[in-house]
């Protein structure tokens, strides 16, 4: 059966939106890549590798 | 305050430009090519030093000009043009006016401050701490000021970028993702500002360390997040560089990616790995573990070169099947024999793919396995990697979208054409040459950043092989060819620019938000650069030969260096 309710272009807009796939949706995000661009790194090689260095005991 | 709502439409291209986007690219790209300029005559002069038959400059003069050709070249030229493409891909591509261009021209004077004042730190005289600038050795305060100002500028610089991407998403001047180009653009940006956010980490009490107000600046600390800003500042350029390589393959061919989706995964793994390959350089830094090491420099950095792959196989490919849709179908090669080889544009865009992929990927690769590290580490090797990822990819890149945007953007007519069509061949050369003989020369134990490796006058010298002098020749040679190519570079930009024949084209004109919203391209340029979804065809069989030819050579120079290896410490 056909639906017959009354669409407004917001409710277009957001059955656009759930029909994105989630990749998509991540990939049209600049401000989401720039996050996981700047953590991963930050984890991985910054934080990491500081607490390495910190760890080094102090010679005596 | 009103905002300059004014747009041109490029003739050539159908693209629509915002004035202040244009006067910015503009002064970008020419605050670049003066840096090229001044670092490439320090280049020549290390060179004929490193040159042992010429041996030209003194020693401290030797230092000195390592330094500052490792500064303007490593640091000013190549970000003062990313900012230039950021601002292109941004304002550009997506057809929308820059965002605040005010603060825009705060970040390019903020920039040549910091790069003016840093080589005026470097030509003191007092501040030969070379590009990597080690604690506790010291430079003179001004030098890490003026680093850390072009950091500033450029940080503002790249949050202009994604302002824009905010413009063009409220006025709608472009519907759903950006176009891939843009992409690109993103990923460069991310990576600047990750790069920039760790150089400010460090340089910033650095120069606090240097006019007295920190005591003590530890020297691994400083290195494990030096390498954050100083290695990454090189992804920068391969984001940016082959955001460029899939700009011209859409410019000349009208190109689409193989596959749009794979593409942008492509660029994902950039943007979450690339930037950790900062870790090769401290493989050999005993205060950090191997579980650090291998997963900065290979699991994860690995995802990064298979991204680069996918660049490497997508774009020829994507000009393969755009060749064979024209009717270039016989062979595997007539696409490519066929191609425009002597538009500088294109010639410059497939040298600088196939001198990073086949010099500069395969030796980076190599450079991250820890084992094989131990067999170049600090040799001249290292500096011939990177003048192939960054010379020879990044460089010749962006001299071959110069070909393009002095027309498009500049509005002038290129001079000297016959110099530009032969310009990316006398680079690529040359460039190839340095490449090949350091990483030749480094494979032979050949020191980098070494002022005289004879050791004449030392109570403890070493002899090198002959060989290894015949290598260091033969770099001379191509350096000195290679500069002769940035010289031809110079010579056509900076006279095209200056005194090139005006293209007339209907001049700047307000256009209201509704009249910006997702504008129809009109030129095959523009819709190429600007449009979505991949070929969808994979029938590109002369790139996959091209790329079987390029694993061969992968595995095959992979265990070379492992034989290398086992005659270092041989396995009994």
């Amino acid at each position: 059966m056909a639906d017959t309710r009354n669409t407004t272009p917001a409710d277009d807009l957001e059955d656009l939106e759930d029909g994105i796939p989630f990749m998509q949706q991540l990939l049209d995000n600049p401000f989401l890549l720039l996050f996981l661009g700047v953590v991963v790194p930050t984890v991985l090689y910054v934080i990491w590798g500081v607490m390495e260095i910190v760890g080094i005991p102090i010679a005596k | 305050m009103a905002i300059n709502r004014l747009f041109r439409t490029c003739p050539m291209t159908g693209l629509k430009v915002h004035q202040p986007a244009e006067a910015l690219i503009k002064a970008n790209a020419v605050a670049a090519v003066v840096s090229l300029l001044v670092g490439g005559i320090l280049g020549l002069l290390i060179t004929l030093t490193r040159w042992q038959a010429i041996h030209l400059l003194p020693p401290d003069w030797y230092y000195l000009m390592l330094t500052g050709h490792g500064l303007d070249m490593l640091v000013f030229w190549i970000i003062f043009f990313e900012i230039a493409i950021l601002y292109f891909a941004g304002s550009v591509l997506l057809g929308c006016r820059l965002a605040t261009p005010r603060l825009a021209w705060v970040a390019f004077m903020l920039m040549v401050m910091g790069a003016v004042i840093n080589n005026y730190a470097v030509f003191r005289g007092d501040s030969s701490v070379m590009f990597t600038s080690y604690a506790p050795m010291g430079a003179h305060p001004t030098f890490y000021l003026g680093l850390i100002l072009f950091a500033v500028g450029a940080l503002i610089a790249c949050f202009v970028f994604f302002g824009t991407l905010v413009v063009g998403k409220e006025e709608r001047t472009y519907n759903g993702s950006v176009p891939l180009v843009t992409f690109g653009a993103v990923t460069a940006a991310i990576i600047a500002v990750f790069t920039i956010a760790s150089g400010a980490i460090i340089l910033i009490p650095t120069f606090f360390w240097s006019i007295g107000l920190v005591d003590h600046i530890d020297s691994l600390m400083y290195r494990t997040i030096w390498w954050a800003f100083g290695h990454s500042s090189q992804q920068i350029n391969v984001s940016a560089h082959v955001a460029v390589w899939y700009a011209i393959a859409a410019i000349i061919f009208g190109a689409k990616p193989m596959s749009e989706k794979v593409s942008r995964l492509a660029f994902l793994l950039y943007i979450l790995f690339i930037t950790i390959a900062s870790a090769h350089h401290l493989l050999v830094d005993p205060g950090l573990t191997s579980n650090w090491k291998i997963l900065n420099t290979s699991y994860a950095l690995y995802l990064a070169v298979l991204a680069s792959m996918v660049h490497g196989l997508t774009v020829p490919g994507s000009i393969e099947i755009a060749q064979r849709k024209k009717g270039f179908t016989k062979g595997l090669f007539e696409w490519l024999r066929k191609a425009p080889w002597s538009n500088p544009v294109f010639s410059g865009m497939f040298l600088s793919l196939l001198g990073f992929g086949f010099l500069g990927g395969i030796s980076g690769v190599i450079m991250g396995v820890e084992q094989l590290n131990i067999i170049i580490h600090n040799t001249i090797y290292v500096p011939g990697h990177f003048h192939a990822t960054v010379v020879l990819g990044t460089t010749l890149a962006f001299m071959a979208v110069t070909y393009f945007v002095i027309p498009a953007i500049f509005r002038r007519e290129l001079a000297f054409p016959k110099i530009a069509q032969w310009q990316p061949y006398v680079f690529a050369l040359g460039m190839t040459m340095v490449s090949v003989f350091m990483m030749g020369a480094g494979t032979l134990g050949v020191p980098r950043r070494h002022w005289d490796i004879t050791f004449a006058g030392n109570p403890l010298g070493f002899e090198f092989p002959g060989t290894a002098h015949l290598m260091m020749a033969l770099m001379g040679i191509g350096g000195l060819l290679a500069v002769v190519g940035g010289a031809m570079y110079l010579l056509v930009t900076v006279y095209s620019v200056f005194l090139g024949k005006r293209i007339e084209t209907p001049g700047f004109k307000t256009v209201r938000v509704v009249e910006g919203m997702a504008p129809a391209p009109t030129r095959p340029a523009a819709a190429a650069l600007q449009a979505h979804g991949g070929a969808h065809a994979w029938s590109a069989p002369g790139t996959f030969t091209l790329a079987m030819v390029f694993l061969t050579a992968f595995v095959l120079y992979y265990f070379i260096n492992w034989k290398y290896l086992s005659e270092v410490w041989p396995l009994k």
